[in-house]
């Protein structure tokens, strides 16, 4: 009977997190600093600290890892995959709960950990491998290989500080590649560095993963997870809510990401414009069926409800789209009139957008007057297709088709 | 599987030497990372090192000696080999407390991304810090040799446990500060100054016979000053070597070391999270 390598048993990380009125930019008066000066050392003394509120950033956090598992954890940021690592990575420790890690971890949380700038890439090697825990042997073993790698053998005698960031995250990656644990924690970290180089560095993840051992891996990118994972954890505040085959997974992410439904009309509150023209609701579909998940293929229609004071016929609608992690994709604007119903119908062609999560900003302006703003209205899915996942193709893509 | 590890909130305070001896080779590579950059893009390098007390023992035989006429309190004792020999020691103790006091605060990218045993860059600094030392000495050998001093069997023997009772003076308060300083920053800003008021409460510029004999234990609540006294009366033949109070000097600096590591056991668990 084997155990699993990794077994977390209802771990917990709380954090103390403070709310200090003065400590707030910019409003920290002369009169602040001095009634700090008296109190600091108060609270020092006495322990006692105003205002603080504890936040559970690992809620009872139970998982079973099998040896050669690749798990990609996947969650909105804040949701406590960074934390789970840390803890993992024995940085932090946790405040309830065990884990037991069975077999050499090295951990990968960022990008050349420790390099320093005035030091010559062959002396950061060492350090960064040292600390990443390689022995000096082991280094040494492997340092023409590192060298071949990281493709800067004609800089490794030059301090760091004068390299381009291609080539001092080049560098750092190809140390951290030729770790050789039998348990692997890397945080997001392949979102850097040229995609020929991206390529480069999933393949040897790859290779890591063929070898049967176990990878911990956060990524934002869905592409990423699902080419190189076998199974996968969501996490939402803290808790893990799904657990199981990374296709499961990344659809139940998909889930979280946009609601259930292709209909939005309970919009929050935070909006902007005149409101002589509202939006009341606006309807995601494809061929006349409601939806919040749509096929790469297909064109997804926009139906806009609004209301309105008459008619008018210089509506402009400006509908701002951005993907998972905020980066603004396009601008789809046109022009309308209402008659008095005040029904807008926009097309997001087909094939434009890769797989992934979108979400939108709309505003509607009447003469070029500002009616109506609602951030983050609406978001949906688009759904992988079988031919894009193949490979690591699916990384390496543009925003848009 | 023959390496596993538990991770749960430790309730108790404890060394692990076998996690030590397995990261043993990180304590150097934190000293050699240190070393390597801190003489980075200067001309003269590691000189520094000797030309540093070597300026301050000709400043202070000028200004002390010279002109304010501070006596070494034994005949045929030049007052430059002799503040020498305490500048000696003390700004190994000095050098060694600050650099150990900011270590994990300068190392605050590599705390909160990878995990190593946290008392490695405390204790790495102090072998920074012994290098400089080294180097030093040079010029210390220098001075034995022109002012025609023979050292002593027993200076030579004690030669090497005044560097350990050094090491451990410096690396009590060390351990304690940079565990205070990753929460309270004030340690960066108060330690020049602690360390300058230091220098006089140190039988560095004078001589422990320049207080009275009743109030000289106080002097020795220090280690530093059994440290230097000592080393001056064995290699110099300045002085006596007190052996009851230079035990209360030895006994201090086992004190403080087990109290600074104490301590710095206990809040280092926090470490990653506040600093």
């Amino acid at each position: 009977m084997s155990k699993s390598v990794i077994e977390i048993k209802k771990l917990s990380k709380a954090y103390m997190i403070g709310h200090e009125q003065q400590a707030m930019a910019g409003t920290m008066t002369f009169r602040d600093s001095l009634t700090n000066l008296v109190r600091k050392p108060l609270e020092l003394i006495t322990g006692h600290q105003l205002k603080k509120e504890k936040f559970w950033a690992l809620k009872d956090v139970t998982l079973n890892i099998e040896q050669g598992d690749v798990v990609g954890i996947i969650g909105r940021n804040g949701s406590g995959k960074s934390t789970l690592l840390k803890v993992l990575s024995r940085i932090v420790e946790p405040t309830k709960g065990e884990a037991v890690m069975r077999g050499r971890v090295a951990s990968l949380l960022e990008v050349g950990t420790g390099f320093h700038p005035e030091l010559t890439g062959r002396e950061n090697v060492f350090f960064n491998g040292a600390i990443l825990g390689m022995s000096r042997k082991e280094i040494n073993a492997k340092f023409d290989e590192i060298v071949a790698f990281s493709e800067v053998e004609k800089f490794l005698d030059t301090p760091v500080k004068f390299y381009s960031s291609g080539m001092y995250v080049r560098l750092a990656f190809a140390v951290a590649a030729h770790l050789d644990p039998d348990i692997l924690i890397v945080d997001e970290v392949l979102a850097v560095g040229d995609a020929a180089f991206q390529k480069k560095c999933l393949g040897k993840m790859k290779d890591v993963a063929g070898q049967g051992r176990t990878v911990l891996f956060v990524s934002h990118s869905m592409a990423t997870i699902q080419s190189l994972c076998t199974r996968g954890v969501l996490m939402k505040d803290g808790k893990v809510v799904s657990q199981g085959s990374v296709q499961d997974v990344v659809e139940a992410y998909s889930g979280v990401i946009s609601g259930t439904s292709g209909r939005f009309d309970n919009f929050q509150q935070r909006r902007e414009g005149a409101q002589d023209i509202s939006i009341k609701s606006i309807e995601l579909s494809h061929n006349g069926s409601v939806q919040n998940k749509f096929d790469a293929l297909n064109d997804v229609e926009l139906a806009i409800k609004c209301k309105t004071r008459g008619k008018t016929n210089n509506i402009r609608l400006d509908l701002n789209l951005y993907n998972d992690v905020g980066v603004w994709i396009a601008c789809f604007s046109g022009r309308y009139s209402f008659g008095d119903k005040g029904a807008i119908k926009v097309y997001l062609p087909d094939q434009a957008l890769y797989q992934g999560q979108y979400s939108a900003n709309i505003s509607l302006l009447d003469n070029e007057v500002l009616q109506d703003f609602i951030p983050e209205a609406i978001s949906f899915v688009i759904k992988p297709n079988n031919s894009m996942i193949s490979g690591v193709s699916g990384v390496i893509q543009g925003l848009l088709k | 599987m023959e390496h596993a590890v538990v991770i749960r909130p430790k309730k108790r305070i404890a060394i692990d030497w076998k996690e030590l001896k397995e990261y043993r080779e990180l304590f150097f590579y934190f000293a050699w990372r240190d070393v390597k950059v801190r003489y980075k893009q200067t001309a003269i390098g590691i000189l520094w090192a000797v030309l540093q007390p070597f300026i301050q023992m000709v400043v202070f035989t000028l200004f002390f000696n010279k002109a304010v006429g501070v006596q070494t309190g034994s005949e045929g004792v030049p007052y430059a080999i002799f503040s020498y020999t305490g500048l000696l020691f003390w700004n190994y103790f000095s050098q060694a407390l600050q650099r150990s006091a900011n270590s994990l605060v300068d190392n605050q990218s590599v705390v909160t991304k990878v995990y190593f045993p946290r008392i490695i860059p405390p204790i790495s600094s102090t072998i920074v810090s012994l290098i400089d030392f080294g180097f030093a000495s040079i010029i210390f050998v220098g001075l034995m040799i022109y002012f025609k001093f023979v050292p002593s069997t027993l200076g030579l023997l004690l030669l090497l446990p005044a560097i350990l009772v050094s090491f451990l003076a410096a690396s009590g308060p060390g351990l304690f500060l940079a565990a205070v300083n990753v929460k309270y920053r004030d340690v960066k800003q108060a330690l020049p100054f602690l360390i300058q008021t230091g220098l006089f409460l140190t039988p560095v510029i004078y001589p422990v016979t320049a207080i009275p004999q009743q109030y000289q234990w106080l002097l020795y609540l220090n280690p530093m000053t059994g440290v230097i006294n000592a080393m001056r009366s064995s290699f110099l033949g300045a002085g006596t070597i007190d052996w009851p109070l230079t035990m209360l000097s030895v006994g201090m600096a086992i004190v403080m070391f087990i109290g600074g590591l104490y301590y710095f056991k206990g809040r280092e668990k926090e470490f990653a999270d506040i600093i």
